[in-house]
């Protein structure tokens, strides 16, 4: 009963997932995924992950957002509509609906949503809890795990950052050749 | 959309605070909520506020190609930097207790600023790359 708080944002999210399944207008569906993100930062706000929720709404309903629009202004507004084949969409059927049964099934073995004792929190959790602020002086401790107890994490995810920038420059850029 | 008068008023008054709040959310990852890559990923989004505003070219002037290029690499390489000057300290790769031989948390916290700014300019760097590029083939 402590989580009904959590079931209009929940039933939001699948409000807006069948939204998205059922819109052919691009546009629309970039900005549905916007609002998605902004209700995934609600529930991450109400867990209280407020570290987590504004990633959510800065990367997933603000910048993922505008790279969608950037993209889509290089094509058309509009999903192409296929005459449906019924032997794929069987297919497709049965490996949705046995993927479905098969997450329900994994579900029951997951631990209850802030079960203090569930075995992730029991491994390096409380040390980190109990020693950050000593350890590094920071008083934040999801910036002291994601930056020092975590940093080669941390390295990784830039250089794929990186990875990507250089990327989209290598494929897409031509300011230079433009110039000259 | 160069032409509506109060979208371009709005938007001049808004690009400074949207910048000083990235610095903030940078600045104060330690304390708050936030860090390098939402701090990078705001500082982007004021600038293409601008862009969206006043077109591609007039936000090039102010962030030239090679400076978005640098900015890419440059987080990068402080990030491994710290690794590598905690290394020449005496101190593990990224260990950055090394850098205050009295007070190892001092120099953790020293570390993790560093890295966050490290995150936060390859992020801002990147994100702003993207949408210039994406913007800039759909301009000609």
């Amino acid at each position: 009963m402590e989580r009904l708080h959590l079931v209009l944002p929940v039933v939001l999210l699948i409000a807006l997932a069948l939204a998205i399944l059922r819109l052919r207008n691009l546009l629309a569906i970039a900005i549905l995924s916007g609002v998605y993100s902004l209700v995934m930062a609600l529930i991450f706000t109400i867990l209280d992950a407020v570290d987590v929720a504004f990633t959510e709404a800065a990367v997933g309903a603000g910048i993922t957002l505008t790279l969608m629009l950037a993209a889509l202004s290089l094509t058309t507004r509009y999903e192409a509509r296929k005459a449906p084949e019924m032997i794929r969409r069987s297919v497709a059927l049965v490996v949705a609906c046995t993927i479905a049964i098969a997450l329900g099934y994994a579900m029951f073995s997951l631990p209850n949503l802030g079960d203090a004792t569930a075995q992730i929190h029991e491994h390096v959790a409380p040390r980190y809890i109990a020693m950050a602020q000593a350890d590094t002086g920071v008083p934040n401790i999801v910036t002291a795990v994601l930056a020092s107890y975590r940093g080669y994490d941390t390295l990784g995810e830039t250089t794929v950052i990186f990875t990507a920038g250089i990327a989209v420059m290598a494929l897409l850029w031509r300011w230079r050749t433009e110039r000259s | 959309m160069n032409e509506h008068l109060i979208v371009r008023v709005i938007t001049k008054l808004l690009v400074p605070f949207i910048l000083l709040f990235a610095l903030y959310v940078q600045m104060h990852g330690d304390f708050g909520p936030g860090g390098g890559f939402q701090a990078g990923v705001i500082f982007a989004t004021g600038f293409i506020v601008y862009a969206i505003v006043f077109g591609v070219n007039r936000t090039i002037r102010v962030m030239p190609p090679n400076v978005l290029m640098a900015m890419v690499a440059l987080g990068v390489v402080l990030y491994a930097g710290v690794g590598f000057a905690t290394m020449a300290a005496g101190g593990d790769f990224l260990g950055y207790g090394a850098f205050d031989a009295h007070d190892p948390a001092h120099g953790q916290h020293l570390g993790i600023l560093l890295v966050e700014l490290g995150v936060g300019i390859t992020v801002a760097g990147v994100m702003l790359t993207i949408f210039l590029t994406f913007a800039e083939r759909r301009r000609s």
